[in-house]
C-alpha cells in the first residue's frame, strides 16, 4: 500500500485544520480519552438538546494528523444527529476500522460514507489504528456519561 | 574487525522493509544482533543447555562456568574491581529498582532527598517514586539549560543535606548530551552522597571503567549492547552489595534455611534469586566480543563521526528542529518537524525502510519542560553509516513533501 493513501488529501487537510477544535459551551455531556503509548489526548464536548439530538460537538486536545482528522470528521458528521444515531455511526465506524470493507450505516448520507472511508487506509497499519479511534470511543464515553477516561491500552 | 561492512555481521540487514534496504535508526531504543550472539543462544540450547550452580553433572558445571565466564567478561569490559560487584538482572530496569528497593529500605527515611535528572527516563524516576510513596522521601530534579545539558553547577544546586542519593544518565536518551559522571560522583561523594548512574544509553557507546567513574551503582542494559533481551547487569561497589538487603528470596540467594532462621549467600548470589537468563548471560559474552573486536575507541570515532553529520544535514534542512545541543553529544539526534506530529513522520519514514522512535520516549518530564507532547528520534548503532543519514534526510524531505511543506 501507498503511503498516500493513508495521509490523503481530506486527512491532511482535516489534520492541518481541524474543524471544531474548541469547547462547547454550556456542554452538558463530556469525556477525556488519551493513547498512553504517545500521549495524544482528547477531550470531547457534547451538547444534546431536549430530544437528545446532538445541538453542538466540539474537542480539544493534541495528536498526529490522523487523530486530529479523525476527531474532525467526526465532529462535522455527527452534528445534528440523533444520539441514538450517533451510536449507531460510532460502531459502524469502529466495524469498519477493525474489520468490515464499508460502511452500512442507515444514518449516514453517501458522501458522508466517502468522507469516513478517508480514513480506512489506518487498517494497513495496525500501530495507528488506535490514533484513528480515540476520538470514537471518547465520544462514546461522554454519551454513556462512564465518567472514565478511555485508554486506548485499555481498549480491544 | 573494520567497521566497514560490519553491516554484514548483522543478519536482519539481509531483509527488506517495504521493499526497501533497512535504515535500522532506533538503536537507543534496542540494538540489532550479531550473528555470533544469535548462534551462541542456539549452541547452548541445542548442545550444552543445563541449569546453573545446583547440579554435579557435567553439563551444570559446563554451563555454570560459562555463565560466570560473562560476569568476568563484564568485569573486565567495564574495569570493575571485582568479579562479585557484578550482578545480573532481567533489565537496568531491574537494576535500579533493587538499588531503589534496599538502598530504600535500609538507608532511606521520611524527608531524605534523591536527586535526579530533567532528563531521566522513567525507569530512573518511577522506582524513586515509589519510596516518595511508600517513605515520603522528596525527589528533586536537577534542571536542564538550553541545550539540553545536565552540568555539574545544575546538580551542585539542588544538594543539600537531606539529599543521600544523585541517580542521573549516563547519557540522555532524547538530548543524546553526555553527562559529567564523573565529576558529579566526585562533588557527590565529597558530600558523602552516593550515586547511581544509569548506563542504558552510556554503555553501548562510550569507553566505561567503573574505578575511574568511581560511581557507586552503574545499571546496563545488554538488549542495548548488541545482546539479548531479557538481560540487564548491575554493577554496585562491593561494600554496597554487602552492606545492603537482598531484593528477592528465592532458591540460590540463600546460605541457609531453617523453619525459624534463614542466612544469605555470598556475592553475587544473594542478588541472583531463582533460574536466570541462562542462556541470554552466556551469549552476552558474545555480545561484549563483538565490542571488543570492533574496539571501543574506533566505535566511539566512528559514532561521534556520524553523529555530528547527522547533526549538520538536519540542521541544514529547513523546518527541522533538533532538540538540544549539547557540547557532547552521542548517538541521538531527537528532533520535531514543524507541521508534522512525529507519529506521523515515523510511519511515513517506515514506508522507506528507516526505523525510527516516536513519542515521548519514556521522558514525559522532559517533553513536559519541552513544551512538547512527542519527538521523533533517529538514534545510532555501530552498524550505521552515512548513507543510512542521507536516507534518513531524504525520507525526512518525503515526508515534508507529503505534508505539503
Amino acid at each position: 500500500m501507498n503511503i498516500k493513501e493513508l495521509y490523503q488529501e481530506i486527512i491532511l487537510e482535516h489534520g492541518k485544520n481541524p474543524r471544531n477544535l474548541r469547547k462547547t459551551e454550556n456542554f452538558n455531556k463530556d469525556a477525556m480519552g488519551k493513547n498512553p503509548l504517545c500521549g495524544d489526548n482528547v477531550h470531547v464536548f457534547l451538547k444534546l438538546d431536549e430530544n437528545k439530538k446532538v445541538e453542538d460537538i466540539s474537542f480539544e486536545g493534541s495528536g498526529c494528523a490522523i487523530s486530529m482528522a479523525s476527531a474532525s470528521i467526526m465532529t462535522d458528521l455527527i452534528k445534528g444527529k440523533e444520539e441514538v444515531e450517533v451510536k449507531e455511526i460510532v460502531s459502524d465506524f469502529l466495524g469498519m476500522i477493525k474489520e468490515n470493507p464499508e460502511l452500512k450505516s442507515k444514518n449516514l448520507e453517501e458522501d458522508e460514507k466517502t468522507k469516513l472511508m478517508c480514513l480506512s487506509g489506518v487498517k494497513q497499519y495496525p500501530m495507528r489504528v488506535k490514533c484513528a479511534t480515540l476520538s470514537w470511543h471518547t465520544l462514546i464515553s461522554a454519551i454513556d456519561n462512564t465518567q472514565e477516561e478511555i485508554n486506548t491500552e485499555k481498549l480491544d | 574487525m573494520s567497521i566497514s561492512g560490519i553491516k554484514k555481521e548483522f543478519p536482519i540487514f539481509s531483509n527488506k522493509i517495504h521493499n526497501n534496504d533497512l535504515v535500522y535508526l532506533d538503536s537507543a531504543n534496542s540494538s540489532q544482533k550479531p550473528q555470533s550472539v544469535i548462534d551462541r543462544v542456539n549452541e547452548f540450547y541445542t548442545n550444552e543447555f543445563s541449569n546453573t550452580g545446583r547440579s554435579v553433572h557435567y553439563l551444570a558445571v559446563a554451563a555454570t562456568n560459562l555463565y560466570e565466564n560473562t560476569r568476568s567478561s563484564v568485569q573486565n569490559y567495564i574495569n570493575a574491581k571485582d568479579k562479585n560487584e557484578i550482578v545480573f538482572t532481567k533489565g537496568a530496569t531491574e537494576a535500579i529498582n533493587l538499588v531503589a528497593n534496599t538502598f530504600g529500605q535500609k538507608y532511606l527515611e521520611k524527608g531524605d532527598e534523591i536527586l535526579i535528572t530533567e532528563l531521566e527516563h522513567h525507569s530512573n524516576y518511577v522506582p524513586w517514586h515509589f519510596l516518595r510513596q511508600s517513605k515520603g522521601i522528596k525527589i528533586e530534579f536537577a534542571e536542564i539549560n538550553d541545550d539540553g545539558e545536565i552540568t555539574l553547577e545544575s546538580i551542585e544546586k539542588k544538594i543539600n543535606s537531606k539529599t543521600k542519593l544523585i541517580a542521573i544518565t549516563h547519557l540522555s536518551n532524547v538530548t543524546g548530551a553526555v553527562l559529567p559522571v564523573k565529576e558529579i560522583t566526585e562533588l557527590a561523594h565529597s558530600k558523602g552522597i552516593a550515586v547511581l548512574v544509569d548506563g542504558c544509553q552510556g554503555a553501548p557507546h562510550l569507553k566505561l571503567d567503573m574505578q575511574d567513574i568511581d560511581c557507586d551503582f552503574y545499571a546496563i542494559s545488554c538488549h542495548k549492547m548488541y545482546g539479548p533481551t531479557g538481560l540487564g547487569v548491575l554493577y554496585a561497589k562491593k561494600k554496597w552489595l554487602e552492606q545492603l538487603p537482598p531484593y528477592q528470596g528465592g532458591g540460590g540467594m540463600i546460605n541457609d534455611v531453617k523453619k525459624d532462621s534463614i542466612t544469605y549467600g555470598d556475592l553475587p548470589n544473594k542478588y541472583e534469586a531463582g533460574t536466570m537468563a541462562t542462556a541470554q548471560v552466556i551469549a552476552f559474552d558474545q555480545s561484549i566480543k563483538f565490542l571488543e573486536k570492533v574496539g571501543i575507541e574506533s566505535m566511539i570515532k566512528h559514532e561521534q563521526e556520524l553523529i555530528e553529520y547527522g547533526q549538520e544535514i538536519l540542521k541544514r534542512n529547513n523546518s527541522v528542529k533538533l532538540i538540544g545541543n549539547p557540547k557532547n553529544r552521542a548517538a541521538v539526534l531527537s528532533f520535531t518537524i514543524e507541521g508534522v506530529h512525529p507519529h506521523d513522520i515515523a510511519t511515513i519514514l517506515d514506508e522507506d525502510g528507516v526505523a525510527i522512535r516516536a513519542g515521548h520516549h519514556c521522558c514525559q518530564i522532559l517533553h513536559d519542560k519541552l513544551g512538547i507532547s512527542a519527538s521523533a528520534r533517529a538514534s545510532l548503532g555501530v552498524y550505521n553509516t552515512k548513507e543510512d543519514l542521507d536516507q534518513l534526510n531524504s525520507s525526512i524531505n518525503n515526508c515534508k513533501k507529503i505534508f505539503n511543506l
